[in-house]
């Protein structure tokens, strides 16, 4: 009899059960549960005040601190999570290890047989921290910002003297109990000498075999609240060239994982406001237990209270209805809803909300951006406005298959 | 290098992993370290696989187990021992479950 119960190669326990590795897609055979991720936002307070960000508050914000959720409350939040099928949660903010209660909240989560990522600065990343995400495994990578190589670079970016230090020591406490991680970084005025050197050792430190995630058309002001950070903000990000020029670093992958992207069903959107899947299978838990369709969107009429109702109402309702609304802004309309290149393009209404406080204002730094990206690809000419291309089909069609 | 498993035993699901049912699917998520083979693995009962698990309530013995599903499913005694000590085995070879 064939050994079906365990093949070394395929490794996989054949006649009763699937390992499923990675990815969730191949979890369910039958119905996906209407809920699978979560991001929890444990508070937006950061003990960095990185020149970028698009959420920090002071690490002290005692008015912030009393209105987050409370231990209990999220811990209800993570049951009923867990009951409506979710599998994954992330811990994100500001910096979630600034909650003294994250290591109980992180334990629970786990109890209740959630996977967990934890998105850090990993400044506060302690040896008994590290032992715990030892002894219970997280089940998916730490995702650590890192900003630069040096002290000068790194606190030129996070405005905190010795945060360099205290991230390197939280690092190497992952390495010391063996906690897998990935790097992500951002492309700034102080460490873009560096980018270069940050993924070769990103790649050394962490045995990442995909290049450090780099963040570079910053978003602004989540919460709309303040002026100065958002044109402090403007003039930090890449102009659209200088962005292309870097993500097409390695042009025969870039090309690629383009020609990837359009092999997808390429529609023109319409009008409807959503084109992603904001609100279905996934959202965000605000400090505060408001709960978004993503992580950016925080407009009040989209945000739903987790204090007064509760998630499944929001998944089977709120965000379905949601989802119905159309686009009535008028430049949206002639633009955006005609632009076959909107699903390269960031324009959605959570960087409508961020730019100019609606939902369905055109962003013309994303639209730049995607232009730019066109034109560098073929798709467009000099001057074309992709909104007005009729033969995009075409257009998409050569581009992919290299003809 | 298989465990193996005693049908007067009484088998329960181990404090080192969580088992969660979800649509209709059983999914064993490991809790503790050393588990799993890689960081991210989750594992999937198919059928057999559940209608076995759940038969663990901690006073089943394993031919308790036996007996139920061979009332249960139209197969003979002998492929369905077969089948729960298999899966048994695995599971103890795993970690999933411990003898009570």
């Amino acid at each position: 009899m064939n050994d079906i119960y365990m093949k070394d190669q395929a490794r996989e326990i054949k006649k009763y059960a699937r390992k499923v590795r990675g990815g969730r897609a191949q979890l369910w055979n039958k119905k996906k549960p209407i809920l699978t991720h979560l991001d929890l936002e444990l508070t937006e307070r950061c003990n960095n005040d990185c020149i970028h960000c698009y959420i920090n508050l002071p690490a002290g914000d005692r008015d912030a601190m009393g209105r987050e959720l409370s231990t209990r409350e999220w811990q209800r939040l993570l049951e009923e999570a867990a009951s409506l099928g979710c599998l994954s949660v992330r811990f994100t903010g500001g910096e979630p290890l600034l909650r003294e209660d994250f290591e109980g909240i992180y334990v629970f989560a786990r109890k209740l047989g959630l996977k967990a990522i934890l998105y850090t600065n990993a400044t506060l990343i302690t040896h008994r921290l590290a032992e715990l995400l030892a002894r219970i495994p997280p089940l998916e990578k730490v995702e650590v910002s890192v900003y630069g190589l040096d002290k000068e670079s790194c606190e030129a970016v996070t405005r905190v003297p010795g945060s360099f230090e205290t991230a390197m020591n939280g690092i190497r406490f992952l390495e010391a109990n063996g906690i897998p991680f990935v790097l992500k970084s951002a492309v700034l005025p102080p460490n873009r000498a560096e980018i270069e050197r940050l993924q070769a050792w990103a790649v050394g430190k962490a045995k990442m075999d995909e290049p450090v995630s780099l963040a570079m058309f910053f978003y602004l002001r989540a919460r709309r609240d303040s002026a100065e950070k958002n044109k402090w903000i403007c003039g930090l990000r890449l102009r659209p060239d200088e962005g292309i020029a870097l993500l097409s670093t390695d042009r025969k992958r870039y090309i690629a994982e383009m020609r990837g992207f359009f092999g997808g069903v390429v529609n023109l959107p319409g009008k409807r406001l959503f084109r992603c899947g904001a609100g279905t299978g996934s959202g965000c838990i605000d400090s505060y237990g408001r709960l978004q369709a993503c992580l950016a969107l925080r407009h009040p009429d989209t945000c739903y209270d987790t204090k007064t109702g509760n998630i499944k109402d929001a998944f089977i309702n709120f965000f379905p209805k949601l989802r119905e609304r159309e686009a009535t802004n008028t430049e949206h309309l002639s633009c955006c809803a005609r632009c076959f290149l909107n699903a390269l393009c960031e324009q959605c209404p959570a960087q409508s909300w961020m730019e100019h406080g609606t939902l369905d204002t055109p962003v013309d730094y994303f639209c730049d951006i995607a232009h730019a990206q066109a034109r560098d690809l073929g798709l467009l000419a000099e001057g074309e406005k992709a909104w007005e291309v009729r033969d995009w089909k075409r257009r998409i069609e050569t581009f992919r298959t290299g003809k | 290098m298989r465990e193996k498993i005693d049908l007067g035993a009484v088998y329960v699901p181990s404090e080192a992993i969580v088992a969660r049912e979800i649509e209709g699917e059983v999914i064993i998520v490991p809790l503790t370290s050393g588990l799993a083979d890689m960081e991210d693995d989750l594992y999937t009962l198919n059928e057999t696989g559940k209608a076995i698990w759940k038969l663990l309530d901690g006073r089943n013995k394993a031919k308790d187990i036996v007996e139920s599903l061979s009332r249960e499913f139209d197969a003979g005694a002998g492929e369905i021992e077969e089948d729960v000590v298999g899966l048994l085995s695995e599971l103890l070879t795993r970690k999933f479950i411990v003898a009570k």
